[in-house]
């Protein structure tokens, strides 16, 4: 992996889901479409299933940010999986918020299977933005 | 049917008021058994009691200012599986209440049989703090100085910043607020179970002016509460923000989880922090530490108690439970009442107002949050 300018390579975890944003990923990569390597893609069935307590695990364990990738609401392979996902996520960003942590590190992008060029745009949107922010400070400290 | 009623009080004998309506409940047959906090024969505690007999019920003591457990609890536990067979009535605090709702939201406890008597609620203390008070005073005298506006700094942390002292959902109201407490206090039904009370105990007269002087001041109760906690969330957001804080308020924590066991809505049978998901192998644990340099054991400690926020958030009553039962006194309830009353807000939701409001995480509308996706 190239290292960036200030030696810093951000790490994220993605939690795809299998029917839009994984095939996306997929498709990405069948057709070349070039994007940073900082993503390291976990596939889920549906954004759905994704507990709020793996996306802080992830940040607590190395992760300088986490996406959930999922169908775009309203085309949720099980019909309703994604906004139960949104009410999550915005509830875990919620709070960080009132803890004073970094919300902006929990990204989400809906992206469907046939968007290769979206999921491209996406991981080099949230490589850059948190390559811009800097190392996670929730997981350089030993002692959470 | 009456909806209202007043009680007199004889004497100036509040508890002794109370306790002979919770007699009558069971001699006139309105009910067969009593779910009530009695003074327990030590002299240094008053625990939830289940009552048949009303021999018992001198030793209720109601506005006693302690609360071993959050009572929703016990509810749970009789009735997760199957109802009560017979008429119970359940007297609880506004905080216990609110649990029992969101409870019953959960499919952990069913109300059929149960018959819900809320007590507008002057707070309580510590157990341990319980049983000096209870050497000099008595729950009269602590009852009425609440209520005449004296701050007390040895309420339990919950019970200083209550959003609720009054009940939200409940079958009948031992109303106190705005009351006379040396002549009576006010009986209100808000369900047709509370309504069926009130005519098993033969009160059929009407109270209209205690009902209008109990609904001022509780608004003004409510307002005044409102004031207190917006000063204890600006105050708290700046005692724990951030990560460096974070960590130094987790800092104490010996991962009992007694903050989890008596939490009264952390209702898994099965919590996932008792699974394997997060127990690694020595190698990997090993590789943890390798990368980083060194990794506090037992791991995950910050992670815990995030998760929990996410889990309860949105259905934490603020009763201080948890508070209560940290053993490094960690200010969970602090902590909780932040991050649950910024998460309520986000979805409208008052946990234990009524069994409509559907639990968030459980229900989703098309047209919300669409900033969560966007670039």
């Amino acid at each position: 992996m190239a290292e960036g300018e200030n030696g810093f390579e951000p790490k994220i975890i993605g939690f795809l889901c299998n029917w839009c944003t994984g095939a996306a990923a997929d498709l990405a990569g069948t057709t070349r479409a070039q994007y940073p390597p900082n993503l390291h893609p976990v596939r889920v069935m549906c954004s759905g299933t994704v507990d709020p307590v793996y996306l802080i695990k992830a940040l607590l364990s190395g992760a300088d940010s986490v996406m959930v990738g999922g169908c775009h609401p309203g085309d949720c392979h099980y019909v309703s999986g994604n906004y139960k996902a949104r009410r999550r996520i915005a509830m875990l960003k919620n709070i960080f918020e009132s803890l004073g942590l970094d919300a902006d590190r929990i990204w989400t992008r809906w992206i469907s299977a046939s968007e290769g060029p979206e999921f491209a745009e996406a991981v080099r949107e949230i490589t850059e933005e948190t390559r811009q922010k800097g190392p996670n400070p929730l997981s350089a400290d030993w002692a959470l | 049917m009456a909806k209202s009623a007043t009680l007199a009080i004889t004497d100036g004998q509040l508890r002794a008021a109370i306790n002979g309506l919770l007699k009558d409940l069971l001699d006139k047959e309105v009910v067969g058994a009593i779910l009530v906090p009695l003074a327990h024969p030590a002299g240094n505690n008053v625990v939830p009691t289940l009552v048949t007999s009303s021999d018992y019920l001198e030793r209720a003591d109601v506005l006693a200012p302690v609360m071993p457990v959050n009572a929703a609890r016990i509810i749970q536990t009789m009735t997760r599986l199957t109802p009560a067979n017979v008429k119970t009535a359940v007297v609880m605090r506004p905080c216990e209440l609110r649990a029992l709702v969101e409870l019953v939201k959960l499919r952990q406890a069913q109300l059929d049989n149960l018959y819900l008597i809320g007590i507008d609620c002057p707070g309580a203390y510590s157990v341990a703090d319980y049983a000096g008070f209870a050497a000099e005073k008595t729950s009269d005298e602590f009852a009425r100085a609440a209520w005449h506006g004296q701050e007390d700094p040895k309420l339990r942390a919950g019970c200083q910043v209550c959003e609720y002292p009054v009940p939200l959902m409940t079958d009948l109201t031992i109303g106190l607020v705005g009351q006379d407490l040396s002549q009576g206090l006010v009986l209100t039904a808000s369900s047709a179970r509370g309504e069926e009370l009130l005519e098993g105990l033969g009160l059929t007269t009407e109270a209209p002016d205690a009902v209008a002087k109990r609904e001022a001041a509780v608004s003004r109760l409510l307002e005044k509460m409102k004031g207190i906690r917006e000063k204890f969330f600006e105050e708290t957001k700046a005692e724990i923000g951030g990560v460096e804080k974070l960590s130094e308020v987790f800092a104490p924590c010996i991962r009992c989880y007694n903050c989890r066991t008596l939490c009264p809505v952390c209702y898994c049978r099965e919590c996932f922090f008792d699974s394997p998901t997060f127990e690694l192998e020595a190698e990997r644990y090993l590789g943890v530490a390798g990368k980083r340099g060194a990794v506090r054991m037992p791991a995950d400690t910050l992670l815990f108690h995030l998760t929990r926020m996410t889990h309860m958030g949105t259905m934490c009553v603020g009763c201080g439970a948890c508070e209560e039962a940290c053993p490094s006194d960690i200010p969970l309830l602090k902590i909780f009442q932040l991050t649950g009353a910024n998460v309520q807000k986000l979805f409208d939701y008052t946990p234990g107002r009524s069994l409509d409001d559907e639990l968030p995480p459980t229900t989703f509308r098309e047209d919300e949050l669409e900033w969560i996706g966007e670039k």
